[in-house]
């Protein structure tokens, strides 16, 4: 007779996949991401660009600042300087995703490596990363990505450069912490009596024992940069004029907040297409990071 | 315990040590002549800044130059700041009571509420009030707080021209710098002042451009707490020591606020630093957002305007303050949960 036993790992994988999706808001949340990342993968379909060579530059006629209501060509309107509000809230997406994605992969090789290294090895070199990871912290998160974003000048490549160096800390601190916990197991001891490397150790035992608490606040992170980098944006300091990025679009639109008398909400659809935009792809992330968590805390797992 | 608040503050004092070269990093990147001209007030002086760079030895190695910084910033000499047109010092002194304000009135808000809708929550487990509160705390956590400000005004400025922004209106702006010896200035916070010189008209204006940024910063930083608090809430609910007390027959109330709500207070207090922190980035985007005279929004302004030595003084202030909030809780905590300092 055959009796067909499942591989651990795909057990385990399955298990992982019943507990996020038996959650609504999860799935509500990867509705949300997967809507996003399809606006994002199909925005030159869905918005043909006007400048070939630099989709990312909004297509605007004419430079008057008064903001046009949503018409036939405008789907959207267009806002101040006469940018067309569609376009920028599709190729928003994609500056959207790029920063967070870009800047949450950077930070997590950078703080995942010195957070493995500090808790393996201990001593003093762990003690050096950490008082380092310290002073990073002392700084609340705002204000020393805009002292670093003053250092490294305006734009939104500076913007990446300012918040990964930021962002590490946290995921320094959190792996640091995950590698403790596992670092005195009996298979990391196991590992070391066969003659493993360090770097060996590190890769294949310690990181994936003590990864996931990392995973789940950068998951949150792509999200919640997003919103750092749209305010840096938002101040002058992101984006150059004209680039499709949501927090410029909120700049463009802030001296419009109050329409002419008699219609003070003349100008809603400057504010709201982006500003829907953003909260709901900061929402996505939230909702699918905390379904994550909920689905690996070994706290809640086994129930 | 003394030994505890020892070790906190040699803790403190090499982690603002750490600070100090962070941030004397980001301004030794820049040329010595780029440096220079923090020094300079007049379009006369810039043919001088060769002499400026010699002066101050700003060609110097990095630890001479690093130990100058520091005496000259420990004598409250942050330089020149081109957007204030003023010293440094002098600018934050100048906005930083209006960030106080704000947060004077929003954080005993956040604390009290945070910690009641929390507990509420927690002992209503999965009710109408339950879900209400995580759904408001989810949004309060995704939304941006320089857009929530932006939609505030859009419907309770420009729509019912109830809350305006800035500070103080006008008229009672020239009231009070025309009549200098009838409205004294002791704090530089309008609501206080008012109420020091017994003038309501301030303190109710005063109130009035309150409104607006302080709902602003109570919905974007509360909802860590209310997180935090319902779920040590739902932890102590579910312990012995709760059904000892229900099987000796202790009323559901007593128990809830007496005993349970207690307890969960201590796992509260270690988000009482990340509250500190978003609270102070909180400040940034909502002065911005309502124009109202304040460090954070001098701190943009500068930053904008690439006006080095007010960003870098600002960091350092609002990083120890922040510090300085951490030790305090850190001791706080310790007071209230010995296992915490046996360690």
């Amino acid at each position: 007779m055959e009796t067909k036993t499942e591989h651990p790992k795909l057990k385990e994988i399955k298990f992982t996949l019943y507990r996020i999706f038996r959650n609504p808001s999860a799935i509500i949340g990867i509705i949300l991401l997967l809507a996003f990342t399809f606006v994002a993968i199909f925005a030159p379909l869905i918005a043909p660009p006007k400048y070939k060579h630099r989709p990312y530059m909004m297509p605007h006629k004419g430079y008057s600042m008064t903001p046009k209501a949503p018409n036939k060509d405008h789907v959207f309107g267009t806002t101040s300087g006469q940018y067309d509000i569609f376009y920028g809230v599709v190729w928003g997406t994609r500056s959207a995703f790029k920063v967070g994605i870009i800047v949450v992969i950077t930070a997590f090789v950078i703080g995942a490596s010195l957070g493995i290294i500090a808790g393996y090895y201990g001593g003093w070199i762990d003690e050096i990363i950490m008082r380092v990871v310290d002073v990073f912290f002392a700084v609340p998160f705002t204000i020393l990505a805009m002292a670093f974003v003053v250092r490294f000048g305006r734009g939104l490549d500076q913007i990446m450069i300012a918040l990964t160096l930021v962002v590490w800390r946290r995921y320094a601190r959190v792996m640091r912490a995950g590698v403790l916990s596992v670092r005195n197991e009996d298979y990391i001891l196991a590992a070391k009596s066969m003659g493993v490397t360090d770097i060996g150790i590190m890769l294949r035992h310690v990181f994936p024992n003590a990864v996931y608490p990392v995973m789940v606040i950068a998951f949150m992170d792509a999200g919640s940069i997003v919103i750092t980098a749209a305010f840096l944006s938002f101040i002058g300091l992101g984006a150059p004029i004209g680039y499709a990025d949501w927090g410029q679009m909120l700049a463009m639109a802030r001296n419009y907040i109050v329409g002419p008398a008699g219609e003070p909400l003349k100008f809603w659809y400057t504010i709201f297409f982006p500003g829907t935009a953003m909260i709901l792809f900061v929402l996505a992330w939230n909702l699918f990071g905390d379904a994550i968590r909920d689905a690996f805390d070994p706290k809640l797992r086994r129930k | 315990m003394a030994a505890f608040i020892a070790r906190r503050l040699m803790f403190m004092v090499v982690v603002l040590f750490g600070v100090s070269i962070l941030m004397f990093s980001i301004l030794m990147s820049f040329s010595p002549e780029r440096r220079a001209a923090a020094f300079v007030r007049t379009p006369q002086q810039v043919k001088e800044i060769p002499n400026l760079v010699k002066k101050y030895g700003l060609d110097k190695p990095f630890y001479i130059q690093y130990v100058n910084w520091i005496k000259q910033i420990s004598q409250g000499n942050f330089g020149y700041s081109t957007v204030a047109a003023s010293p440094t010092l002098d600018a934050i002194k100048k906005y930083f009571p209006t960030t106080i304000e704000l947060n004077l009135f929003s954080l005993p808000i956040i604390i009290t509420l945070g910690i009641w809708l929390g507990t509420v929550a927690g002992i209503h487990r999965d009710t109408f009030i339950d879900h209400t509160t995580r759904i408001v705390a989810i949004i309060g956590w995704s939304l941006p707080t320089f857009l929530f400000a932006l939609i505030l005004l859009m419907i309770f400025y420009s729509q019912f021209q109830l809350f305006p922004p800035e500070i103080i209106s006008n008229h009672i702006d020239d009231f009070i710098s025309n009549n200098p010896d009838k409205f004294i200035q002791y704090t530089g916070m309008y609501v206080i002042d008012g109420l020091l010189n017994g003038n309501f008209e301030v303190v109710f204006d005063a109130l009035k451009h309150l409104v607006l940024p302080v709902v602003t910063q109570v919905t974007v930083v509360i909802a860590i707490l209310v997180r935090v608090m319902r779920s040590s809430m739902l932890e102590e609910i579910s312990k012995d020591y709760i059904i000892t007390a229900k099987a000796k027959g202790v009323d559901t109330h007593t128990i809830n606020h007496k005993h349970a709500k207690k307890n969960a207070l201590l796992p509260a207090i270690t988000v009482a630093g990340w509250l500190v922190a978003l609270s102070i980035e909180g400040s940034v985007a909502v002065e911005f957002i309502f124009n109202r005279a304040g460090l954070g929004l001098l701190l943009v302004k500068a930053a904008t305007q690439l006006d080095i030595p007010v960003v870098l003084a600002i960091s350092i202030l609002l990083g120890l303050i922040y510090v300085v909030a951490n030790l305090i809780i850190d001791v706080l905590y310790a007071v209230i949960d010995p296992r915490i300092r046996l360690n």
